[in-house]
């Protein structure tokens, strides 16, 4: 992503300054403006007491008398921190079991070759095509026959549904790149398929596994239709799912916890995003482009 | 030793290493997946294992203005939706492509609609369209371009376009990233032979760019309208299918059938009935797409 190489400008410098103003400058920032106004409006509104955020006389860009009362309702009057906690939980546990699991699945596909292994990647590349909105309501049936309903397990279990075949199918293509050589070299001196795995791809495949993993961290951080059926009680719930169904208490909206809600809720994944930014891309448009 | 030999055997180890991301997909996936096509012939109910009943749950739906109303909010969501995103996607991987400055810092900012919970930004949203503290409303007030507040989310077809526009801020920058990536893998040099041809810039980008970034344009938008399609959580979080169901997509309307209505045959039946139209979407785009490549001169794969 971040292309140092001037070359790759091309011929930019050709443009003179008052064009580039127009056709480049002013439509970015609107593009910026329009893309970042509500997070700015999020973090406006979760700061502003109560008394502005219902006034229309005062200028709502802005905050008269900032409060952290909302922040205070949130952490100690609700079950935020809990929320948070099975949030953190269910990512983290089902991100790397999946990522372990895809990793032999990958192996296998790509450099084991056992018979039948194209048309497995296949089936894997049509498994991360199926949307949840269709699987949910036959897995809600087989997450409550195997009594697993209301409780995390029944998110750890099914978040791999979607995490293993995007995270094979990505992984795949890493170990594509790494040369046969390496791996006869080691054949010859006679180590084993374990060894080879464990020693040579897994260490070459670094890149590829943080991508992966920060990848799927985040899509099971802002899964909501599987948390949302299979889960019941507010003790059990995850951060997207609780502000949206416990923060709402009949026609009073509680703008302020709501936004200052939504805003905690969104830091933890803003903030991994933000150290793993060229990972997170190359996850993304390595998925996309096969 | 022969324990070893037989694991070091191609066909057994890959067997092996297929177990556990096997299991699950097979437990989890491919189970379910029939099972959601089972249910949707069967009038089962939650806590009541369902009979067969044919095509009754399909016939139902087909005569239910409800099912038939979600089903044409579903196709107008996504094909607006999407091609709304392409265009302001392709336009913003154009800009991002360019030498700005805090490029680095740009390119990580503007793909932050994607990176948050949407139910989470879906909230913002809601609040954006709130039928009395609205900001936009407000700041159209004091503009004196309209004299009311707005009620975003209260008519049918002013609710419709707002979660169409929440959709598109949440895609923009997907489209846009991804085809940022397919732009970067284009040789300067071919601008620069165009230009020493005579071509203009819009000759250049129709002539070079877009016929160079087609096949990634295709996986691109097969994505997007998969996803767009199949969307739950921003009209759950939005509008919960109001106003008079104008919102109500496929996704939303089977969940409240079968998870709050208890009639899980029915939902699944309208699950089920997603899939044609997916199946057709992946590939209309994508053999559509894929063929226009193949016929301005690229490379079949």
């Amino acid at each position: 992503m971040s292309d140092k190489a001037p070359d790759t400008a091309g011929m930019d410098y050709l443009q003179t300054l008052p064009r580039r103003w127009v056709t480049v400058y002013i439509p970015m920032i609107v593009f910026l403006i329009l893309l970042l106004f509500p997070f700015y409006w999020m973090a406006m509104t979760a700061f502003k007491p109560n008394e502005e955020l219902v006034s229309r006389a005062a200028n709502p860009f802005w905050i008269v008398s900032p409060t952290l009362a909302h922040f205070e309702k949130l952490l100690f009057r609700t079950d935020y921190p809990q929320w948070m906690w099975n949030t953190v939980l269910v990512s983290v546990v089902s991100t790397f079991a999946s990522l372990a699991a895809s990793v032999f699945a990958a192996y296998a596909i790509e450099r084991l070759r056992f018979r039948g292994a194209k048309q497995t990647g296949l089936a894997i590349f049509l498994a991360y095509l199926v949307p949840p909105s269709i699987l949910f309501i036959p897995l809600a049936a087989i997450v409550v026959q195997l009594g697993l309903f209301d409780t995390r397990w029944a998110l750890i279990l099914t978040y791999p549904t979607f995490l293993i075949p995007f995270c094979t199918w990505l992984l795949m293509g890493y170990f594509r790149s790494i040369p046969y050589e390496l791996e006869e070299c080691a054949l010859i001196d006679g180590a084993t398929r374990w060894q080879i795995l464990v020693k040579i791809i897994l260490p070459l495949a670094v890149p590829g596994l943080i991508s992966a993993g920060i990848f799927a961290f985040t899509l099971s951080w802002n899964e909501f239709i599987y948390a949302l059926t299979f889960v019941s009680s507010s003790e059990t719930k995850t951060v997207p799912v609780g502000v949206v169904t416990e923060l709402v208490e009949g026609d009073v909206y509680h703008w302020g916890a709501l936004m200052a809600g939504a805003l905690l809720g969104s830091l933890p994944v803003a903030v991994l995003y933000s150290f793993f930014v060229e990972y997170y891309v190359s996850g993304m448009t390595g998925a996309v482009k096969e | 030793m022969s324990l070893s030999r037989f694991f070091n055997n191609r066909n057994t180890l890959g067997a092996v290493f297929m177990v556990p991301a096997g299991l699950i997909l097979l437990v989890f996936l491919t189970y379910p997946l029939g099972l959601g096509t089972w249910l949707g012939f069967t009038d089962a109910k939650i806590g009541r294992a369902g009979e067969w009943v044919g095509f009754e749950n399909f016939t139902f739906l087909f005569g239910d203005s409800v099912a038939r109303l979600s089903l044409f909010n579903t196709l107008f969501y996504t094909i607006v939706a999407s091609i709304i995103k392409f265009v302001f996607g392709l336009w913003l991987a154009l800009l991002l492509n360019k030498t700005l400055p805090f490029q680095a810092f740009v390119r990580a900012v503007v793909l932050l609609p994607f990176i948050v919970p949407t139910a989470l930004s879906a909230l913002a949203f809601w609040w954006l369209y709130d039928a009395q503290f609205s900001v936009l409303s407000w700041a159209l007030v004091k503009m004196g371009l309209i004299d009311n507040y707005i009620t975003f989310l209260g008519d049918p077809w002013l609710a419709r376009g707002s979660v169409v526009a929440a959709n598109i801020w949440r895609g923009v920058p997907f489209v846009a990233i991804t085809l940022l990536a397919g732009l970067q893998t284009i040789s300067p040099s071919l601008y620069e032979a165009a230009s020493l041809d005579g071509a203009t810039e819009w000759q250049k980008f129709w002539h070079v760019t877009l016929p160079m970034l087609t096949p990634i344009i295709a996986v691109v938008m097969t994505f997007s309208v998969l996803f767009t399609f199949t969307d739950f959580q921003l009209i759950y979080v939005l509008t919960r299918g109001g106003p008079l169901n104008a919102t109500h997509l496929m996704a939303t309307l089977s969940f409240q059938r079968a998870i709050l209505g208890g009639a899980l045959g029915e939902g699944a039946a309208l699950a089920t009935a997603m899939v044609p139209f997916l199946l057709a979407a992946i590939l209309f785009s994508y053999f559509g797409l894929q063929r226009r490549a193949w016929q301005q001169g690229g490379s079949d794969k």
